[in-house]
């Protein structure tokens, strides 16, 4: 697994639950493990075992605990570079979902060998959008779902998510239904594109 | 409305002959296809400019002056009057604004059939990315196929892999340092350890710096130890590695080479007299009774020099196996003294 979503993991952890929770559920998931360095390779079993620890020490689902990440990764101060990076994808909410399809071929410029599922976004009319998620980490679909949550909230967008209960993407995939009627906005956050290069 | 502009746009007097097949795009498509495009007529005045170009330029007057009061050229440089415009068309053009931050621009222009004229397509040169020209401009102000907003991503997430690359980095290079540290250090003492000692030497010789090295035996140590414990002798080999390190200078060597043997490379120091003078001060100190929670300690040091200016060429091994020479002299000698290695110590002592 690309230590890059270890990482991410830890620091949803660190950041949400402190440094002690960290470190009891590193202790769990493996003896000598005390934090992932970002631009490694780790194993995938040990992946699984720090969030199979983490969902016990939490009392959280599998699919709770990788919708709170997702939101984590785009919401919360320390990770502000993946939400510009996200925001990048155009001015409003619904130039976001359709930038969704371009999104995994984005990020593999930077990061050649990251896990990212392929997104594919069909136009159902009546301001339903459906997202089938494919590939990439098990349960990336729940990231995904909280990735779209929290961006939605951020563009100012009002959204309802609901799991489709279709097969369309076929095994291996998974697809979010997202209603967005048409005239319901608020404020969304502040946003330029250039905020973070001149550092 | 709509035919309204394409009529302006056509205006029957003629430059280039039109020919049936050139289009005829309104400044709605242009706007929509080259959003940072400017129309020049015939006179080199600005006429036109798409949304983008008319955001970037914020307050800056355009509109019915001349391009070249506008914008200075860098490329072409012969460009310095709208008479210069005359077959620009088709170059690459690198060009900046006159007023007020000189953003750059690249683009080319090409000549317009009917009216005459040129239309300029203009993109923002590679170093105004950083802040997009200063003009706050949004995703919508590029076109579809311009790819800026890619560059901007990609130089975002560039940063970010940079940073976390450079984090790691310095993480292992801590790390390297440390364990380099630990891995040159008597962990008891903090003194070095016999491969910093080994190193030192090393370095010495090589560098052919004169040097001394003195090997220090502790005296009475194994009753310290026999009494008291090994707690006891620990403590001990501390405080005997404070007076070592308190009576040589910074810039020598002192390390734990045994369990109660210590070496000095005493650096650019060969003359006996003084190494004797620091050797005295050195037993005087280690004499110094030590108090061990409820007992106090009593040791003394027994030390051996031998000095680099005596050999042709120094050799670490041969220059440990005559202090020792030394060190076993000062021992018969009655203990707690300092010997500097001499020749006549090779001969096998009669005893």
């Amino acid at each position: 697994m690309h230590g890059l979503v270890n990482r991410s993991l830890q620091g949803f952890l660190q950041d949400t639950y402190g440094d002690e929770v960290w470190r009891d559920i590193a202790r769990r998931s493996a003896p000598d493990l005390t934090g992932f360095e970002p631009m490694m390779e780790y194993e995938d079993a040990l992946t699984h075992d720090v969030i199979a620890a983490a969902c016990r020490a939490l009392s959280k689902t599998q699919p709770d605990l990788l919708e709170d990440l997702g939101t984590y990764l785009v919401s919360h101060p320390n990770m502000s570079r993946v939400r510009r990076l996200m925001r990048y994808g155009g001015d409003d909410f619904r130039a976001f979902l359709h930038s969704l399809d371009d999104l995994p071929e984005r990020a593999r410029l930077i990061l050649p060998d990251a896990p990212f599922p392929g997104l594919r976004l069909t136009d159902m009319g009546s301001g339903i959008y459906r997202l089938t998620c494919r590939g990439g980490m098990p349960g990336v679909e729940h990231v995904v779902m909280g990735i779209i949550r929290a961006m939605a909230d951020d563009y100012g967008a009002l959204v309802v998510l609901d799991w489709a209960e279709t097969a369309d993407g076929g095994p291996d995939s998974a697809t979010i239904d997202i209603h967005m009627p048409a005239d319901r906005f608020h404020e969304g956050r502040a946003f330029a594109l250039t905020d973070g290069l001149a550092s | 409305m709509m035919a309204d502009m394409d009529r302006r746009d056509v205006i029957d007097r003629v430059a280039i002959p039109r020919k049936d097949d050139d289009l005829l795009l309104g400044r709605h498509g242009l706007d929509l296809l080259m959003p940072m495009h400017a129309m020049i007529d015939p006179e080199g005045r600005i006429v036109h400019i798409g949304p983008s170009l008319s955001r970037l330029a914020g307050n800056r007057p355009l509109v019915n002056r001349k391009l070249t009061d506008c914008f200075s050229f860098n490329r072409p440089q012969t460009v310095r009057g709208p008479a210069d415009l005359h077959g620009i068309g088709g170059h690459r053009l690198d060009l900046a604004f006159r007023d007020g931050r000189a953003v750059r621009l690249r683009g080319v222009a090409a000549p317009l059939a009917g009216a005459g004229g040129l239309v300029l397509n203009l993109s923002l040169g590679l170093r105004e990315l950083a802040d997009l020209g200063g003009a706050g401009l949004t995703c919508t102000d590029f076109s579809a196929t311009d790819m800026t907003v890619d560059m901007l991503y990609l130089i975002e997430g560039k940063n970010a892999a940079m940073t976390e690359s450079q984090r790691l980095i310095m993480r292992l290079n801590g790390a390297r340092q440390m364990a380099e540290k630990q891995a040159f250090t008597d962990t008891l003492t903090g003194l070095g350890n016999r491969r910093a000692l080994d190193r030192a030497l090393a370095d010495l010789v090589a560098a052919g710096i004169p040097f001394a090295l003195c090997n220090v035996d502790l005296d009475y140590f194994k009753q310290v130890n026999d009494r008291h414990g090994h707690a006891a002798g620990d403590e001990v080999l501390k405080a005997v590695a404070h007076v070592l390190t308190d009576v040589t200078r910074d810039r020598d060597l002192v390390a734990r080479t045994g369990g109660d043997e210590f070496v000095i490379l005493f650096r650019n120091l060969v003359d006996p007299a003084i190494i004797d003078r620091i050797a005295r001060r050195l037993i005087v100190g280690v004499e110094q009774p030590i108090t061990v929670g409820d007992a106090t300690c009593r040791i003394s040091a027994s030390m051996g020099t031998a000095l680099s200016t005596a050999y042709d060429v120094a050799d670490p091994v041969q220059m440990m196996a005559d202090a020792d020479l030394a060190l076993y002299a000062s021992k018969r000698a009655g203990r707690s003294r300092h010997a500097v290695f001499d020749a006549c110590l090779h001969v096998p002592p009669s005893e």
